[in-house]
């Protein structure tokens, strides 16, 4: 490759080239006799600015620099699931057998192994007319995803050749279209599409099925929808993790891109662990099968993790085109935002707030706003859920990054650092966390759910604020003055949140809920409710309902009961009649 | 060929400018050699063309525009390396300065390191044993982990640290395998010197590899320092097979140093005048704890910081937070009663505990006992909220019980003496006695088949011997 483009200044990971026009913006470069990967982010007639995605150290001026013609891509084609990739879509364990435990420099290796043969069964056949985006064959990828192959979107045209039914290479050509001008085009089992443009779709689908989790306090009271977006904000400690992977093993999305954006190393390393162990309970296989795991951990260069976040979403889209549900984990976008904000930096930007950019809301917006259920372009059904944790600094939630953040999401799930200290996970507080998306989803839970479900979760919710208010109350005074109906209220909003609302990860039952299990749960809770209301009503005293043990029972129906035995919630609520009963004869 | 560039064409802080430079490159070191003889070391940090920033370590007093010769060596910063740096003292740069010369080097290392490929790490399970009840039981330390511990100026948190390295007992390896890394920034003399003495001491000096930055050491030093630590600390373990046990104390003086550089070099500032890239600055430090495939060694962290102000929030403890694997949080009103070591035990935490405790590591019960001591304890500080207002008087039944519960919890279970080592065993029956001062019913993170097992239900068995003098002055309040 020859160049005339050569390195005049180098500061961290920006390089500048002097007096050149042969680059555009957003054009992916290789940088030094290493070729290091990096992207044009600023030109004037003096200078080009690059961002280089690896460490700089050793870079001189007067090293060379090549153009590639085209903006930061990756490659799309099977063998993305059950991969590791870095910020830029290099496979991790590749790179590991090319240079070892320590990942070194301008490593060359293809995103996707390219000698590896696929079994495709070709779909179309000469003469049919195709349209951008459609399906013209398919692979079975992991044992339960099957990739679909579809015509890159900006291409039409009828078919001229296709090759027989058989195993296949990703570059090997399939099927051969002509589009308009005659042009022939060899459709192979792969494609590039640039990370920071959004691929098309036909149009959007209203967001009104939820994205049911198995997690209580997220399915009950603050749902998601597939094709929704979320944020996960809280301090360091509060859980953003765990409840990310919580979410990424559980939720009923087919494909999950988990995004390990500047976060620890073990971290990514217990992910590959666990998922490989566990067994998904609708396919019964192991986890990895639907899951993409992109790594760019806090210690690996800070532009590429600014890219990372891009390429989870470009992969997410790709599957979503095909027909498929897909859920992206970004673990933290907080690091995204100050992986920008190093950047703009280096560039020497008029800072914003707390340094951050002034393009920080735009870029947050144009991110979520990628997420969305679609009618696809092959005419199926596919949503990209966002869900996105937030790490405020000094757990403040009036920093930028969270404030942003929550004009572009509709659920705000808040992790609240003192019930993470009473290890009440998942430590969402019920207070300050919302959901955008009930009335979108109100009618699905009503059909599948019926009636009651609504209308306990609204109950449930009055009942938390009731005792908020209350316990205002009993900070200044004490419990003991309160009226027995108020202690009511007190006793079982304590038996919401122990028994509801906490849940816990590592119990073989509770780690994932049924909805009609939750559904029963609170419905047990608000028959005691109601039941003892009546029972107070007739001058009975609380504590000889407390001294029952009923309410502890409940605490501790979460493991008393198993998932599929909602049978068992009849005679729980037998139980407590015939307990009760007693004390008003 | 060599070329010498005369004079200098601005200074700044510990920055120099340098004009008309051929073939540098980023981040390459140099030598300024000043006219009266003395050398001094130094880094490229930017260049633009044939302008060159060069940071000194040393610092720039007494250079001027025209009295210094700088040579580029054509490398980056490297550290020699040998197994032979055990029980070396070295300067904040990596140069020896215990009189012994020169390492002779194996090998050597670029300081800045390699990011880990996160494939090739391993999990860390396997816990070590620290014999302090508080840590083992609640924030266990797992090999491979980065465990800070967030202190205050004139907190124990160096006692702290000495105990653990002197208790640190990794079950399934021979003792020799294990060596300490021991980084100083900024610290003062009496402590660097309080350390060398406790590992004298304690007999592990000759497993030992100081990196001594002191309070009155050059900045920019400071701002090596930690990484010439973790290059040894990285070559001792998976080249070497050991487990090395890496303690940086002060990190906030490190990040203050980094703040000075980075003012001085014209950053644009983010909060606290911290500069933007603070966070990825600490994890790459942080980052290098871990195991690898393929090595037997093991790179575990304990970072000290002092919380400017005791402020959790602080940039420096703030960022650590979000890169450490938990965190060990002292308190200062613990401290002021006495009870060492004074960890906080609700804001403190590890992360990697839960994957190393439990069957086949510690005890099957362990989860659940470490959960319940948590929420009980929660419990107390509402109760104490409570008594603060209404007075102690005025509680329930049940609230009294806690405010009981959690002074003895913190009397006996937090309270623990300097030099007494506790098993894990005896820390985790530690806490069923004191689980048992309260009522069974309040105990709703357990399960029945647990507490059946666990729970003492005869009030006369529960006794607590008074473990230290702190007791015995006769404010030894037992059962009522």
């Amino acid at each position: 490759m020859e160049t005339n483009d050569v390195i005049f200044g180098i500061n961290g990971p920006v390089v500048t080239v002097r007096n050149t026009r042969s680059f555009s913006m957003m054009e992916m470069v290789y940088v030094g006799e290493s070729r290091l990967v990096g992207e044009i982010i600023g030109i004037n007639d003096q200078f080009t600015t690059v961002q280089v995605y690896e460490e700089t150290t050793g870079l001189k001026p007067g090293d060379p620099i090549y153009g590639t013609g085209g903006p930061m891509n990756v490659l799309l084609g099977p063998g993305i699931i059950d991969n590791i990739f870095d910020g830029i879509e290099r496979p991790l364990k590749a790179i590991e057998e090319q240079s070892g435990s320590f990942i070194s420099r301008g490593a060359t290796v293809s995103s996707l192994d390219l000698g590896r043969y696929w079994n495709v069964r070709i779909k179309v056949k000469p003469g049919d007319v195709l349209e951008g985006g459609m399906i013209y064959a398919t692979c079975p990828e992991t044992p339960i995803i099957e990739h679909r192959f579809m015509v890159p979107p900006a291409l039409r045209g009828t078919v001229t050749k296709t090759e027989p039914n058989g195993k296949y290479r990703l570059e090997d050509v399939i099927v051969t279209i002509k589009d308009d001008k005659g042009v022939e085009h060899g459709l192979t089992l792969c494609q590039r599409w640039p990370i920071r443009q959004a691929r098309p779709n036909k149009r959007r689908l209203p967001t009104d099925i939820p994205l049911i989790t198995g997690q209580r306090v997220m399915d009950t009271m603050f749902p998601i929808a597939k094709g929704g977006t979320a944020a996960i904000p809280g301090g360091f400690g509060t859980g953003k993790t765990m409840n990310q992977h919580q979410l990424a093993k559980w939720c009923d999305a087919d494909i999950i891109i988990y995004v390990g954006c500047g976060e620890r190393g073990n971290e990514m390393s217990q992910v590959l662990d666990e998922f490989s162990e566990l067994v998904d309970p609708k396919s019964g296989r192991p986890m990895t099968d639907r899951t993409v795991l992109i790594a760019n951990t806090s210690n690996m260069p800070v532009a590429a993790r600014e890219a990372s976040i891009y390429t989870g979403l470009t992969l997410a889209e790709y599957y979503r085109d095909m027909g498929y549900h897909c859920a992206i984990m970004a673990d933290s976008t907080s690091r995204w935002a100050e992986a920008l904000r190093e950047i703009s930096g280096r560039l020497e930007e008029m800072p914003a707030e707390e340094g951050f950019p002034a393009y920080l809301p735009s870029r947050l917006s144009e991110f979520y706003e990628r997420a969305g259920r679609v009618d696809t372009l092959s005419g199926s059904e596919g949503s990209v859920t966002i869900i996105g944790a937030v790490s405020p600094q000094g757990s403040d939630f009036s920093e930028p990054v969270t404030q942003n953040t929550k004009r572009f999401t509709r659920v705000f799930w808040a992790l609240d650092k003192s019930l993470a200290y009473a290890r009440h996970y998942p430590a969402i507080n019920w207070m300050d966390s919302y959901s955008e998306y009930f009335t979108d989803l109100d009618p699905w839970f009503k059909e599948n759910l019926g009636e009651d479900f609504i209308r306990y979760r609204n109950k449930v919710t009055a009942l938390l604020h009731e005792e908020s208010a209350l316990m205002e109350i009993v900070k200044l005074i004490g419990s003991d003055v309160l009226p027995d109906e108020q202690k009511l209220v007190i006793e079982t909003a304590k038996a919401i949140r122990v028994g509801f609302l906490q849940q816990n990860a590592f119990h073989p039952d509770d780690t994932f809920v049924p909805l009609e299990k939750q559904k029963l749960m609170m419905k047990a809770i608000l028959h005691l409710y109601n039941k003892s209301k009546h029972i107070i009503a007739a001058a009975i005293p609380i504590s000889s309902i407390i001294s029952l043990g009923l309410f502890e029972r409940l605490a501790k129906m979460k493991y008393d009961i198993p998932n599929d035995k909602p049978e068992m919630f009849d005679e729980l609520i037998k139980e407590m009649d015939t307990a009760l009963a007693t004390l008003t004869i | 060929m060599i070329l010498d560039y005369v004079g200098v064409k601005e200074i700044n802080g510990s920055l120099i400018v340098l004009d008309d430079v051929e073939g540098a490159s980023f981040e390459e070191m140099v030598d300024i050699r000043l006219e009266n003889g003395s050398l001094r070391h130094g880094r490229i940090v930017q260049i633009e063309g044939k302008r060159v920033v060069v940071q000194v370590f040393e610092g720039t007093k007494s250079i001027s525009l025209d009295n210094t010769r700088t040579r580029l060596k054509c490398r980056p910063m490297e550290l020699a390396l040998s197994p032979e740096i055990l029980g070396r003292v070295f300067s904040g740069a990596g140069e020896p300065i215990d009189g012994f010369g020169d390492v002779y080097p194996v090998k050597r290392a670029n300081v800045n390191g390699t990011p880990m490929n996160p494939v090739s790490r391993i999990y860390p399970r396997n816990y070590i044993n620290t014999g302090i009840s508080t840590i083992d039981t609640l924030m266990t330390l797992i090999r491979g982990q980065k465990l800070p511990i967030f202190s205050g100026s004139g907190m124990k948190h160096n006692e702290l640290a000495v105990q653990i390295v002197r208790q640190a007992k990794i079950s399934d390896t021979e003792d020799n395998n294990f060596c300490v890394v021991f980084a100083a920034m900024g610290v003062k003399n009496d402590v660097a010197d309080y350390f060398k003495r406790s590992f004298d001491e304690s007999g592990v000096l000759s497993r030992v590899v100081m990196f001594l930055n002191l309070a009155n050491d050059p900045i920019i030093e400071r701002t090596l320092t930690p990484r010439c630590a973790l290059t040894a600390a990285e070559y001792l373990a998976f080249e070497c097979n050991k487990h090395v046990l890496v303690i940086m104390t002060d990190m906030t003086s490190y990040a203050e140093a980094l703040r000075e550089f980075s003012s001085s070099k014209g950053e644009i500032p983010g909060r606290k005048g911290f500069p933007g890239y603070l966070y990825s600055d600490l994890a790459s430090l942080y980052e290098r704890a871990g195991m690898i495939k393929g090595s037997k060694g093991s790179v575990t962290q304990i970072p000290i910081l002092t919380m400017p102000n005791d402020d959790i929030t602080h940039p420096v403890p703030d960022l650590t937070g979000y890169i450490t694997e938990g965190q060990i949080v002292l308190d200062r009103g613990l401290e002021g009663q006495g009870f060492y070591p004074p960890v906080s035990v609700l804001p403190s935490l590890s992360r990697l505990m839960k994957d190393g405790i439990g069957e086949g590591y510690t005890r099957s019960d362990h989860q659940a006992l470490a959960n319940q001591l948590f929420a009980a304890y929660a419990r107390v500080q509402d109760a104490r909220s409570l008594a603060s207002v209404i007075g102690e008087e005025e509680l329930s039944p049940v609230d009294k019980k806690y405010i009981q519960f959690g002074k003895l919890f913190e009397q006996h279970f937090v309270n623990q003496g300097f030099s007494e080592n506790r098993t894990v065993e005896q820390s985790i029956d530690l806490g069923w006695k004191l689980l048992s001062t309260l009522p069974r019913t309040e105990l709703d993170r357990v399960d029945d088949a647990l507490l059946d097992e666990h729970y003492i239900d005869d009030p006369d068995q529960i006794t607590f011997d008074s473990f230290d003098s702190h007791e015995k002055d006769g404010s030894a309040e037992d059962e009522d």
